[in-house]
């Protein structure tokens, strides 16, 4: 990890670039296509992989059904905008991507079980695929023990590194730091109310919140809860919210509980844009946003990675592109994002490696970057985390976040971060 | 955990969670009463119960963009109209429904289950290819939105009061339909006694289908209603299918008094749990509360008295 | 029926049947991708079979099926779970030697019901045990008190439904939603590779054909025929003089063990075991196989749960926004138009044609039609 150290900067990155390194990642400096017979078939595939003379297979593994095609919805669409977009490049070594997408039906035996297909059955080079933690804990044993090569979108609970995954949202310490830090010294808050839905990621990340308030910032949190998923009473806790007084409630609801929460909380008369709480959420994009109004939310904070509006040339392309593909009325949040980079850091990893292995993949993975990435640079540590920058969002009534805030630097992943455990 | 507060604060926060005890029976009132006339009244478990309440919570979308479309200056009472129609389209379906399926299965209630399981599944796949797979976002009228100052520490949320009267409104209405109408009179009547309500002149077709319409009517009223405090999408509806039968099963499924008083003790339990421990626990413990009683008592809180 | 043979001759003649498809067809036409499909579909017949003897033998039907499921696939994840969790493969954590999950959740010592868990010997026991005593408690409270029918139905689901919450809730000690996962090997036989899983395929058809065996053993008991009169007239049987709670309470808990066996094959065939299994849908999907199999037909149940998951694997392959119509077709198709599945299909159209000499007739009057 020792050369991963010092934190890359874009300018520095991209003049080591143009200096010859070996990094020759980013789709910018590639002639558009390369030629696929330039590569054989038979030396960039040397273990069987669904690859032709013209084409490469790839998969996408979301649910499309069932209770999470909420949030997977907008993963799939990212997925395919960037396969469309690479192929309309000239695809990957020059050679055409084609997906093949399964259903994992928000059931985890059933994610294995396509995983195993793509894998054994289909033999597909890469997969784009699973969102929750369950899921990818569920298809990770027949990843490994097929040696699969997966790029995993979401914000999660880190604790994990497979050699097999490319994890491109970000683990929980590079999410909640920056933000924990920025509302203590902005606004000076010392007291916290953590609130969450009962499983992993938020029972890991509010962990991670507690020690970094209790040991960093000499903050105290008045209060800790979860209910169950899809719960959509939250009256009791909003009253429990008056009775502490917290500087901040920090909330990391997911699902269809996140638009009872919040429509609840307001109508409580509890007013977010007069930040007495202030709100800071971790697992609101503007995707919920849509579910929940953004009328509902308006005056919250989020902290994450990506936002629709963050103004750079990247993001602005992908935003209309996007919104060319899928309609005017799409919005684009975090994970959609993350999604996105699925294709492209792949791309750059097997030209890179010049070869499609996934062993080959692997070792090339460490250390390639993407300067049209919509959320600016990121690069991929020898973890298999991306370091990325951690934004904060200020919600406005029209569902989208204006960005008040930003790390200087990328945030170092650190999926199992000491004295946070 | 109440040490540092003034007594007023504590008067307050008590008052507030009381009123939110009464939100949460207002909700599971809305819930049961349609399956406690389907489910209690006519036998049918109707495992879709939670599709029709979202049909009605994405008629209340529709409306509500077709009046921000055409009628903006209208737009703070496009909900009533919501609600009528929500009534109206859950009401139809169910008895189509009724017609095509239910009908045939009156003699096996278990089979109905399986029936309506199905039922649900298509349903919630047509939603999704209808509205997508992300939920949509109900705009709520800004006057519905927002609190009542009751003094410096109590506020009283609207939807909280709209949803509590109108569970009052529609309980009342199911209650005179029920047992001071001729309707009623038929519904009981075939309920009870098939055979006998056919032999003395009542159409049973006619009696059933509009019961059944009507308890999915009301569903879709709810369905409507909790678009204020809940989430519309695809399988939103199968978040409330299990707190809705445990209510109906609770109360004594043929009563609908018994309906309307194990919404209110399961509710203020649950409320009271909520308040003193975390969320998860708080639903178990309710739960496990619900089904031992309903071990020890199987009839439920009010039985009717009937010779098998 | 004659009690001079164990099985009539056109039972056996099912059975072999089915030999010759789980053992001979399926191995040889399947690659070894769709072997293990076949596998873990398996797993679910066992469930099956057990809801034919409650549901169609005994008029029981449990929405809780997928409790005992999970109950016998928790305790075949732990003792795996605890084979997996060495000092030395956990020598990262800050306590080495116990589940990652607990580690994740500041738990530094194993808890003491998870002990007993490092034994093979006692996690059997618990697979069978378990369930069994799970199921005798809650129809010990039931059906002592005569609560029966939909009644019943409903409240097994309200225990599925809490069995979920609980398992999230308390993910220190059970892995939460993502459930107990990355599990590597049975007693050091590694349980990943695809040479596992096909033994493990033929693990679970000779366990099928035992819990048919005893299913079929019991049905032919008096203890059979005593379920069959109380399905269809209760109140007659307990005026006959017998004790109709007891025999129920046994026949749950026979239903309860065979789903639990199923779970503790269905963690070995997957590799991991998750709340999602224990909760409402699954259940209920589970009671599906069975009436599309034929609620009265043990053999049904087989062929219900294989033909049921296969036709979700390939419908959802092949138009994956389109399967839950298939899906939901499939079961209000069961219910209305073939109320005993698959077996009174066999029976109407292909067993007269047949012609097994005197037999067909008899096979009719164990399949009546259906009576709640």
């Amino acid at each position: 990890m020792a050369d991963d150290k010092k934190v890359p900067h874009p300018t520095i990155s991209r003049r080591a670039i143009l200096a010859g390194g070996v990094a020759m990642s980013a789709s910018l400096f590639l002639p558009k296509g390369l030629r696929a017979q330039d590569f054989p078939t038979d030396q960039v595939n040397t273990t069987g992989l669904a690859v032709t003379d013209d084409t490469v297979q790839v998969g996408i593994l979301h649910s499309i059904t069932g209770t999470m095609a909420i949030s997977e919805t907008g993963s799939v669409q990212a997925e395919k905008l960037a396969i469309e977009q690479i192929n309309a490049q000239g695809g990957v070594l020059g050679r055409k991507i084609e997906t093949i997408q399964e259903d994992g039906a928000s059931d985890w035996p059933t994610f294995a079980e396509k995983a195993r297909k793509l894998l054994v059955n289909d033999k597909v080079a890469s997969v784009m695929g699973c969102w929750t933690s369950a899921s990818r804990k569920a298809v990770l044993p027949v990843f490994e023990q097929n040696n699969g090569f997966l790029y995993y979108p979401t914000f999660y609970e880190g604790l994990e590194e497979s050699p097999n995954v490319i994890y491109t949202g970000q683990e929980a310490t590079q999410q909640i730091i920056a933000g924990l830090d920025w509302v203590a010294r902005e606004k000076g808050a010392k007291s916290f109310y953590l609130l969450g839905s009962d499983y992993i990621w938020p029972r890991t990340s509010n962990k991670i919140a507690r020690k970094h308030i209790e040991d960093k910032l000499g903050g105290s949190v008045v209060g800790e809860e979860y209910y169950p998923l899809g719960h959509t009473q939250f009256n009791s806790v909003i009253n429990k919210i008056r009775l502490k007084k917290p500087d901040v409630i920090y909330a990391i609801v997911v699902g269809g509980s996140n638009v009872a929460f919040y429509k609840q909380l307001k109508a409580a008369g509890i007013d977010m844009t007069e930040e007495s709480p202030l709100l800071l959420t971790i697992s609101v994009t503007e995707d919920e946003i849509r579910g929940i109004g953004g009328e509902n939310i308006e005056g919250a904070y989020a902290c994450m990675k990506y936002f629709q509006s963050i103004e750079n040339e990247n993001n602005q392309e992908f935003v209309a592109a996007f919104k060319d593909a899928y309609g005017d009325d799409m919005v684009i949040g975090d994970v959609t994002q993350a999604a996105y980079l699925g294709p492209w850091l792949w791309k750059a990893a097997v030209e890179a490696a010049g070869s499609f292995d996934v062993d080959k993949v692997r070792e090339a993975s460490p250390g390639i970057e993407l300067t049209s990435a919509p959320e600016g640079y990121v690069k991929i540590h020898k973890n298999h985390h991306l370091w990325s920058k951690t934004r904060v969002g200020h919600a406005k009534a029209d569902g989208q976040y204006e960005v008040v805030f930003e790390t200087d630097d990328l945030v170092e992943p650190n999926p199992f971060p000491e004295g946070y455990q | 955990m109440f040490s540092g507060y003034s007594m007023s604060e504590l008067g307050a926060i008590f008052a507030m969670q009381g009123f939110a005890g009464l939100i949460l029976f207002s909700v599971f009132v809305l819930m049961a009463l349609g399956l406690a006339i389907i489910f209690g009244q006519m036998g049918v478990i109707n495992m879709a119960h939670g599709e029709f309440m979202i049909l009605g919570a994405y008629v209340t979308y529709l409306v509500s963009n077709l009046f921000a479309a055409y009628a903006p200056g209208l737009f703070g009472a496009y909900f009533f109209v919501a609600m009528i129609l929500a009534f109206c389209a859950s009401g139809l379906l169910g008895m189509a429904m009724e017609w095509a399926i239910i009908r045939h299965l009156y003699k096996r209630p278990l089979d109905t289950l399986l029936a309506t399981w199905g039922l649900s599944l298509i349903l919630q796949q047509t939603y999704r290819s209808v509205f997508g797979a992300r939920e949509v976002g109900v705009t709520i009228p800004d006057w519905m939105m927002g609190s009542l100052p009751v003094t410096d520490l109590i506020e009283v949320p609207i939807n909280g009061l709209f949803v509590m009267v109108l569970a009052l409104a529609i309980s009342a209405a199911v209650y005179i339909m029920m047992f001071r109408s001729g309707w009623g009179r038929q519904v009981r009547a075939v309920t009870q006694n098939r055979t006998m309500a056919g032999a003395v002149g009542i159409d049973t077709e006619r009696t059933d289908r509009l019961t059944f319409g009507i308890g999915c009517g009301v569903a879709g009223i709810a369905g409507a209603a909790f678009t204020m405090i809940g989430s519309t999408g695809p399988t939103s509806g199968q978040a409330y299918i299990v707190d809705t039968f445990l209510v109906v099963v609770f109360g004594g499924a043929a009563s609908l008094l018994g309906t309307i008083a194990s919404a209110f003790s399961i509710s203020q339990a649950q409320s009271i749990l909520e308040f003193f421990l975390s969320g998860s626990m708080a639903k178990v413990i309710t739960l496990l509360a619900v089904v031992g009683i309903l071990m020890l008592r199987p009839q439920g809180l009010f039985a009717m008295k009937l010779r098998k | 029926m004659t009690r001079s043979s164990l099985f009539r001759r056109d039972e056996a003649a099912g059975l072999a049947i089915l030999a010759l498809i789980l053992f001979v067809v399926f191995p040889l036409m399947l690659d070894d991708f769709r072997l293990n499909l076949f596998g873990k579909y398996l797993t679910y017949a066992f469930v099956a079979i057990g809801l034919v003897l409650c549901w169609g033998a005994g008029g029981i039907l449990s929405l809780g099926q997928g409790v005992f499921f999970g109950l016998g696939g928790y305790c075949m994840a732990m003792f795996l779970k605890l084979e997996a969790s060495t000092p030395e493969a956990t020598a990262i954590q800050s306590t080495p030697g116990i589940p990652d999950f607990m580690d994740w959740n500041q738990i530094t010592a194993l808890p003491l019901w998870w002990e007993p868990f490092h034994n093979f010997g006692f996690t059997l026991l618990a697979i069978l045990a378990v369930p069994a005593l799970f199921a005798f408690v809650i129809g010990f409270a039931m059906f002592r008190r005569r609560v029966g029918g939909v009644y019943f139905a409903i409240i097994t689901q309200a225990i599925a439904a809490i069995a979920t919450i609980l398992i999230i809730g308390q993910q220190g000690y059970t892995g939460g939603v993502n459930g107990i996962t990355d599990l590597r090997t049975l007693l050091g036989w590694d349980i990943r590779p695809d040479s596992a899983k096909v033994a493990l395929y033929f693990v679970n058809a000779v366990l099928i054909f035992v819990c048919l065996f005893v299913a079929m053993a019991i049905r032919k008991s008096k203890f059979g025929r005593v379920l069959v009169a109380m399905r269809d007239a209760e109140d007659r049987v307990r005026f006959s003089g017998y004790d109709v709670a007891s025999f129920k309470i046994f026949v749950f808990c026979v239903g309860a063990m065979m789903a639990s066996i199923g779970g503790a094959m269905f963690t070995l065939q997957v590799g991991f075991m998750s709340p999602t299994i224990v909760g409402i849908v699954p259940s209920i999907e589970m009671v599906i196989f069975c009436a599309v199999g034929g609620r009265h037909s043990l053999l049904g149940a087989v062929y219900g749960a294989l033909l049921v998951n296969w036709a979700k694997t390939t419908f959802s392959e092949s138009f994956p926004e389109l399967w839950l119509f298939g899906l939901g077709a499939l079961f209000i198709a069961v219910v209305m138009a073939f109320p005993n599945g698959l077996a009174g299909l066999f029976d109407d159209y292909v067993k007269p044609r047949l012609a097994w000499p005197g037999r067909g007739r008899r096979a009719r009057a164990d399949n009546p039609q259906p009576a709640e």
